[in-house]
């Protein structure tokens, strides 16, 4: 039986230009929606393929603001069944802050497994689940996109620059998720209710972060220089007349 | 000392890890601080090949952990013998290369150096104190970041800058070295490489033709024109999120912030919207063709060349078209 604590985090939903707020400090988010990242759905579908395969639980935990409680109703209706919410500004926690977070919690509880996302969506910093390994003294592999734990060995697969590339490793583990290997679920109508009324343990930290960010800005915006060669099949003629220009076709 | 973590193919110096340490010696440069050293974990399939990409980025030594318990992969064995030159050496900045694998054995080191790691860097603003640019929200947004302490951590994003030789060329010296490792240090090596016949990402991050399909493909069934037009120009297929997501395409095959980054000298990007999360990874292309049903799709006004219309009817007349030219 196994315990697994998977943790993510509330981030902007943005497809197309970022709005920065008036500081520049952080990201407007007022007119766009909240997710998690890819990789964070992926290891909440993990967390609770490996709890159910073991007879243990999936807990999900996030640092967050207030309203981050969403992310971690959504992680609960499609499985996990317990909510730890570490109530904290993360905004100027950095990625020592937030594993040093997540390991006073992980101290004081009995979780086998933590599963994390490769990189949050959108700091990107690769480092929370390697800096969360070692302040618990435990093994990590990261870029995983399956697992599976037998007894006390977990067997992670994750692609190399050969193929995939295997690793057995003792648990208690750390793990981090990267999209690709299993379909995240989507709720049901009784997850969804289960949800609602699953009581929420906020949690607070001693953690003081320490934030390097000096400011946000916007990528140059580049001026539109496209050549439209066309419009529909008549365009063929064009397309390659440019890939022979370029020298991808040779005349 | 600038120490950099170079990654190494049978051609030499990956082209990421070469980018890195142009990145690096202008930062050494800039900081005072020109000594640029490498260090390489494992087995080198071309030494002299290494040498010659070393010694052209101006390199005086590389060190080289040369153990046979190092020959797997495993991130905190290979984090082990960075620190070890790091330490020795008093390095004030570890460079590598934002490829999955540098960036996880980067993340280790400045774990074990208790400092400061920037991934995705793009830029270095200030050297006191030293601050740089780094992509953050999948490349939607910069950040500048300071990085105090003694020593710290630069993952380069791939493709952000070029690189380039030296003004000198040098001649590399090596130094072979066994760093110490622990029994928790081996406990995560790779226990086996599966190579599945096309599975491998390298095929499309090394393509110089790169054919993208995005949800305008339909479905599943749609790919038939994107195949042969890949087939046609030699190159490999990339495809957006939303392909993988619905399951049309399996996952090594997409394109972006949570997919592979490709730098192709042609990318075609056929029914794609261009969001910020896929443009992160294509970004880098030379040349950009989108074929797409509406012109201000995002791909489609950030291209350098653009069709309007139905991916299903231009794709075939683009295939016809090389066909017949081919004779
Ligand atoms: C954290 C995060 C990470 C992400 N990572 C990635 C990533 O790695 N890669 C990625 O691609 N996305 C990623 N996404 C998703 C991304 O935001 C977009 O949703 C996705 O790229 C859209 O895919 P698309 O362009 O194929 O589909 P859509 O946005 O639906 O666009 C389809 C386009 O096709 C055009 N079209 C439709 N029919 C036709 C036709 N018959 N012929 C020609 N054109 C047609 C439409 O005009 C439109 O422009 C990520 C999202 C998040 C939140």
């Amino acid at each position: 039986m196994t315990d697994v604590l998977v943790c993510i985090k509330r981030v902007p939903e943005t497809s197309s230009q970022v709005l920065l707020s008036e500081d520049g400090m952080s990201v407007d988010a007022r007119h766009v929606g909240h997710t998690v990242s890819p990789h964070e759905e992926a290891a909440v579908e993990i967390a609770i393929q490996v709890a159910e395969a073991s007879g243990g639980t999936a807990t999900v935990l996030t640092l967050g603001p207030a309203d981050a409680v969403e992310q971690l109703r959504d992680a609960i209706a499609v499985g996990c069944t317990r909510a730890i919410h570490v109530e904290a500004d993360s905004e100027s926690f950095g990625p020592a802050d937030v594993a040093a977070a997540i390991a006073e919690v992980v101290r004081g509880e009995d979780f086998g497994l933590v599963l994390v996302g490769n990189d949050a969506a959108d700091s990107g910093d690769f480092q929370v689940g390697v800096r969360l390994a070692y302040a618990l003294g435990r093994p990590v592999v990261t870029g995983i996109s399956t697992l599976s734990l037998d007894g006390d060995t977990l067997t992670a697969r994750g692609s190399g620059p050969d193929g995939d590339e295997i690793y057995e490793l003792p648990c208690p583990a750390v793990v981090a998720i990267q999209e690709g290997g299993v379909a995240p679920r989507y709720p049901s109508i009784v997850g969804r209710m289960k949800a609602k009324k699953l009581p929420i343990e906020t949690i607070s930290t001693t953690v003081s972060p320490t934030t390097r960010r000096l400011g946000l800005t916007s990528p140059p915006e580049r001026p539109s220089t496209v050549e439209v060669l066309g419009e529909g099949p008549e365009a063929a003629k064009a397309v390659v007349d440019m890939l022979v220009s370029i020298g991808v076709v040779s005349s | 000392m600038i120490l950099v973590l170079v990654e190494t193919d049978p051609q030499g110096v990956t082209l990421t890890s070469r980018e890195a340490l142009t990145f690096a010696r202008t930062m050494g440069e800039r900081m005072g601080d020109p000594q640029l050293e490498a260090v390489a974990v494992g087995p080198l399939p071309d030494t002299a090949a290494v040498l010659a990409h070393l010694g052209e980025q101006g390199v005086t030594t590389l060190h080289h952990a040369d153990d046979e318990r190092l020959a797997a992969y495993g991130a905190a064995a290979w984090a082990a013998a960075v620190v070890d030159v790091a330490s020795s050496g008093a390095a004030r900045l570890v460079v590598g290369s934002g490829t999955p694998r540098g960036m996880e054995v980067l993340a280790h080191v400045a774990t074990r150096l208790d400092c400061l790691m920037a991934a995705n860097v793009i830029a270095l603003e200030d050297t006191d104190p030293l601050t740089v640019s780094r992509q953050v929200m999948g490349g939607g947004v910069f950040e500048r970041m300071r990085l105090d302490g003694e020593v710290a951590v630069v993952a380069v994003a791939g493709h952000a800058v070029d690189p380039v030789p030296a003004a000198e060329s040098r001649t590399t010296d090596v130094r072979t070295y066994e760093p110490a490792l622990t029994d928790a240090d081996l406990l995560t090596r790779v226990v086996r490489t599966e190579k599945a016949a096309g599975e491998d990402t390298s095929a499309l991050t090394g393509a110089k033709v790169v054919v993208g399909a995005g949800r305008g493909a339909g479905s599943a069934d749609g790919f038939t024109d994107l195949l042969e037009l890949k087939d046609l120009l030699g190159g490999a297929l990339g495809v957006s999120r939303v392909v993988t997501s619905l399951g049309w395409r399996p996952h090594h095959e997409q394109v972006g912030q949570t997919g592979s980054r490709i730098s192709p000298d042609l990318y075609v990007a056929c029914g794609i919207s261009g969001a910020i999360q896929h443009w992160a990874g294509c970004q880098s292309a030379k040349t950009i063709l989108a074929i797409n049903t509406d012109p201000d799709a995002p791909m489609v006004t950030q291209a350098h060349y653009a069709v309007i219309g139905d991916l299903h009817e231009v794709v075939p007349a683009i295939n016809e078209e090389l066909r017949r030219r081919r004779g």
